[in-house]
Order: C-alpha cells, then structure tokens, then sequence
C-alpha cells in the first residue's frame, strides 16, 4: 500500500458518507466496508453538523473534506480553509467543478487552486481527470496525489476511458493515484486496483444499493482482491490458446 | 445592523464576528466563518468587525462523497 502525504492506509478503500438511507446505515455501512478514509464536506449549519461529526469521529478513520459544490478556484480555495479548521487536517479532496451535468473537474480553475493550497500547506487530492498533461501540471503546482475519476460523480459506468487511466498510470507510476467517482459495481474497484492503481473513492455505489451494508462489504472485499492480484503479478494476456493440460504423455486412441 | 447569515437576512446589535456568532446561538459551536468570501479563522473573530451589508457563512460538518 502506498503512502498517501505519508499516511499509509489498512486498506485502498476511500468511502463518502453521502446519501444514505439514514446515519444508522451510514456507520453500518462504513464498518462493514473498513474503508480507511472518509470523505465529507461543509454546508450551511442547520443544526445536524455536531451529530454527524459525532458519528465519523467514532468511526476512528481518516477523514478527507472535500469542496464539493465549488464552481472557482476562489470559492474551493475559502472551503478549503474552512475545512481545514473544522475538521483539523491538512488534507483535501479538491474538486472544481466545470460543468454541472457532467461534474466533470475544470482543469484551469483545478489548476490554479492546488498551487494555491499547496503553497498554503495543504495535501491536495485533486479531483481529476484522466488528462496526462493537467496531471503534470498539478504534480508540478504541489500536488503528490491523484484522483482520476473512473466517470462522471454518481453515474455508476466504472471505468469509461481504461486506455486514458492506464496511460496515466503508466506515465507517472511513482505518484500514489486514486480511482475517485463514477464506480457502480464491485467488479470495477477490483479492475482498477489490479490496473494498479492504489486505491478507490466510492460513495453512490454503496449508499444507494439496495442493501447498503452488504454492499459495502462488497467492496470491501472487491478491493482486497484487486490489490492481492495486483501483487501477484498477472499474467500476460495472450491472443492464441495454449493449452493448461500437459500435452506429454497424452494417449494415442 | 443588518447582515446576511448563511444567505438570509438577520438583525444582529453585535459588532464583531465573535460576538455574533454568540448572538445567533452558535456559541462553541463547531463552525467555520466566512465573511464577504473570505475565511475568517477562529482566533481572528473577536477582532473581526462587522459592518451593515456584510455577507456571513457559517458552515459546520456535513455528509460528502
């Protein structure tokens, strides 16, 4: 398991705390993914913030604050420092959003926040994409992280670009990456951990299953195999057959 | 004075962020300040002035993925 700004995570699950059925699924849940990160975010305070931040604490993992929503740099840039007094860490899950049917990252304004941030002490996670050259751009603004997203937030298609994703991959491998957004299925995490990527940020897919914890554990099982066959070093594909069964000693009949 | 608090309108008598703070019931709360935009940090309110029209965000923990 990579290091993530120093901190080497139990397990490559990163798990939102978003849009389930009620808190009590929600802990239910995230117990029964033994996710190591959770993600949150600020809003407005009406009164329910102290409950929640009750239930995460007890949770006993990392906690990654995002800047969901923020549509500028400027805008992340003040989440971002709000975050960081709140939930007293240097950690931040960056997002700029550039549009708001796909919530797919704004490159410029992404760009122009993670040299922001990083200069202010921050460990960014940038929210990205699978674009080669922005990643070097933010690698080069401060960033040691980061988050590609497998597709569009909440959609649930998996991997929509795996030749983009393994190319970027391929193109920074010391750079400790994660798979953030889009993943529906458990079959997509394991895929992206056996591509070799450290690990994956997930929320939709579990708190809108049918069955939360069952998911959760799912997943958490998902990534488990994905990272063991990662490690064992995969077989080379191959176009042609060949045979498992020794050929040697076959009976002539 | 009048001011905007989380996008709605209040009347506060307080003059500092602080003491607004206070004023609108989130004394100790765990909450993080923005004024016009810009974040307030928690040992800069008591001497952060308001003034008539300023633009106030408290936001506290919430769900996110």
């Amino acid at each position: 398991m990579r290091n993530f700004y120093g901190t080497r995570l139990a397990n490559p699950l990163m798990l939102g705390t978003a849009r389930y059925p009620s808190p009590a699924v929600l802990e239910a849940a995230f117990r029964a993914s033994g996710a190591a990160v959770a993600t949150v975010s600020l809003r407005r305070e009406g009164g329910q913030g102290q409950a929640f931040w009750d239930i995460i604490k007890g949770l006993g993992v990392h906690v990654l604050p995002n800047t969901a929503g923020c549509y500028s740099a400027r805008e992340a840039i003040t989440t971002a420092q709000m975050a960081r007094e709140i939930f007293e860490t240097d950690w931040i899950k960056l997002e700029v959003i550039g549009h708001a049917d796909t919530l797919q990252p704004d490159p410029f304004g992404l760009l122009e926040a993670t040299e922001a941030l990083a200069a202010q002490g921050f460990q960014v996670f940038p929210y990205t994409t699978e674009d080669q050259v922005l990643a070097a751009r933010l690698l080069d603004a401060g960033a040691q992280v980061l988050m590609p997203w497998g597709a569009p937030i909440g959609s649930g298609l998996g991997l929509n670009n795996r030749y983009g994703l393994r190319t970027l991959r391929a193109a920074f491998p010391d750079v400790p990456m994660v798979i953030d957004a889009g993943l529906g299925l458990p079959s997509q995490a394991t895929d992206a951990l056996e591509m070799g990527f450290d690990a994956v940020l997930l929320n939709t897919a579990v708190a809108q299953a049918g069955d939360p914890v069952a998911m959760a554990r799912a997943f958490a099982m998902a990534v488990q195999a994905g990272a063991l066959a990662r490690d064992a070093d995969p077989m080379a594909p191959r176009d042609m057959a060949q045979p498992s069964t020794p050929v040697i000693g076959k009976a002539k009949l | 004075m009048r001011i905007e608090v989380n996008g709605e309108p209040r009347e506060v008598t307080s003059e500092t962020l602080a003491q607004a703070l206070a004023e609108l019931g989130w004394a100790g709360a765990r909450v993080a300040t923005a004024l016009n935009g810009v974040f307030v940090p928690k040992g800069a309110r008591a001497q952060t002035a308001l003034t008539n029209g300023d633009r106030l965000e408290v936001l506290a923990p919430m769900q996110g993925g």
